[in-house]
């Protein structure tokens, strides 16, 4: 359950957008369930009032939706970033993505994100209603009455191992700063790392080859934002279309990850508009454990206009035969 | 009579300045180094995006192998400095996904360094055949 209530950050936005401040807000708005929000823009406060949202499915990152939203607005654009965004609010401004005075933004605190898959997955079918309380995640069901899950149990993965709560980008916080905290993210990686090659092969295989290439993961990517991408391409032969062979959902996989790394601020996004439920952030984690080791600790986003480990370099860098021997193997 | 023996597919990135001129030197010193090494010349190691060496593999490469210029003797510079970031983070991703750590390699090999190049052809070549047919990443549709 949040901390910080809707009413409070209704507020907030209610009163700057009748003032004047802002000329809108970037907000979660109603679907036809409570789990099912869409990211809107709000530019009236009788819209607001009746649809703005907050709740345990805000998981959105709003981040890369500034880049458009402040392309073609007048006046500044109020948004309400989570300590996980702000981590891309800060890598999208050192890539100059966009205007910085255009947008007021407002550090809010976040408890963690429910992941409706998994709450599908504990209750089935038949979900009317879900609310959070104190107690947990209280579900009314069509079939089995009401049922009460532990809020920790249904997190979404990068929240149940979030890395930081503190703010590292606002104009104003609303609620509680909270600490970087010393997660347990890369445990995961660790563990296929174990595995012998064949394992990990089988694996990978095993989750690569559900991929349908909606594109999804990169369309949500707060570090993919080319106006023109190569998956785009119309000469590559791999645009838009379903992966035929083990070998292109490989390498869209891999060129995806690589793309981003040095620059993925590990904020999950792209394993929770998976479709298919692929682990999308093994890879992006991957990378990240792997420029620690080798060059050195970094956070992309921490601080504004920090240099990408990928596009940086030194005289001592690792020799890329050595990889593997820094591995302790 | 006719024997079927195993012939790897080598691609090799070759950087202008250094390895492609040190293959040149391997040939005309005379020295030996198998066939099935195809020599793709580019103008600097930091050209060979990642795509380049997984585009390989698909179109039925059974080893990549980038060459470039010693480290501080890039002709741009640099260049070389971000191949070897890059490789060593592509390199460890495939390993990650499963795929044989062998069938990849970074070299520096300079302009004076015939036997060098020679070499290293030779125990690359060797290796990949060891390991045999590139089947983890590999397109059906592109064997011929």
């Amino acid at each position: 359950m949040q901390k910080i209530t809707r009413d409070v950050i209704l507020e907030k936005a209610i009163s700057m957008l009748q003032s004047g401040e802002v000329s809108a807000v970037l907000g979660h708005r109603t679907g036809e369930f409570s789990y099912d929000v869409t990211p809107s823009v709000f530019t009236d406060a009788q819209d607001l009032k009746a649809n703005f949202v907050w709740n345990d499915f805000c998981g959105a990152n709003f981040s890369k939706y500034l880049i458009s939203k402040t392309k073609k607005l007048e006046g500044k654009i109020l948004v309400f970033l989570k300590p996980c965004d702000t981590y891309s609010f800060n890598q999208l401004l050192t890539e100059h993505r966009f205007e910085r005075e255009k947008v007021y933004a407002v550090g809010i605190p976040c408890e963690g994100m429910v992941d409706i898959a998994k709450v599908k997955a504990e209750i089935g079918d038949g979900i009317l209603s879900i609310e959070s309380t104190d107690a947990g995640v209280v579900v009314e069901t069509l079939y089995d009455g009401t049922k009460t899950i532990a809020f920790e149990d249904v997190l979404l993965e990068r929240c149940a191992n979030c890395k930081s709560k503190k703010h590292v980008a606002y104009d104003e916080l609303l609620g509680d700063e909270g600490e970087v905290i010393d997660s347990n993210r890369f445990d995961e990686v660790e563990r296929l790392e174990a595995m012998t090659p064949d394992e990990r092969f089988a694996f990978w295989q095993g989750e690569l080859s559900r991929c349908i290439r909606c594109n999804a993961c990169r369309d949500v990517c707060p570090a993919c934002t080319c106006e023109k991408c190569v998956f785009d391409n119309p000469n590559s032969g791999v645009e838009n279309k379903a992966p035929t062979t083990s070998f292109e959902e490989k390498m869209f996989h891999i060129i995806r990850a690589f793309h981003v790394a040095g620059r993925c601020t590990d904020c999950g996004e792209c394993s929770r508009v998976c479709p298919q439920n692929i682990p999308l952030h093994l890879l992006n984690r991957k990378f990240i454990k792997d420029i620690n080791t080798f060059y050195g600790e970094y956070q992309a986003g921490e601080v504004e206009g920090s240099r990408a480990p990928l596009v940086d370099y030194t005289l001592e860098d690792l020799e890329a035969e050595d990889v593997f021997k820094k591995e302790g193997e | 009579m006719q024997v079927n023996e195993y012939k790897p597919l080598i691609v090799a990135f070759c950087c202008n300045w250094c390895s492609y001129a040190g293959a040149d030197l391997a040939g005309n010193n005379r020295l030996n180094y198998p066939a099935d090494v195809k020599i793709i010349r580019v103008p600097c190691s930091c050209r060979v995006n990642p795509m380049f060496i997984l585009r390989a593999f698909q179109r039925g490469a059974d080893g990549v192998i980038i060459c470039g210029c010693h480290p501080g003797d890039c002709h741009y510079t640099s260049g070389n400095y971000y191949t070897r970031r890059r490789m060593a983070l592509l390199f460890s991703m495939l390993d990650y996904l499963g795929i044989e750590r062998e069938r990849t390699r970074l070299e520096w090999v300079s302009a004076a360094e015939g036997a060098k190049f020679a070499a290293t052809m030779n125990d690359f070549v060797q290796t990949v055949a060891a390991l045999g047919e590139n089947k983890r990443l590999e397109d059906l549709r592109c064997k011929k």
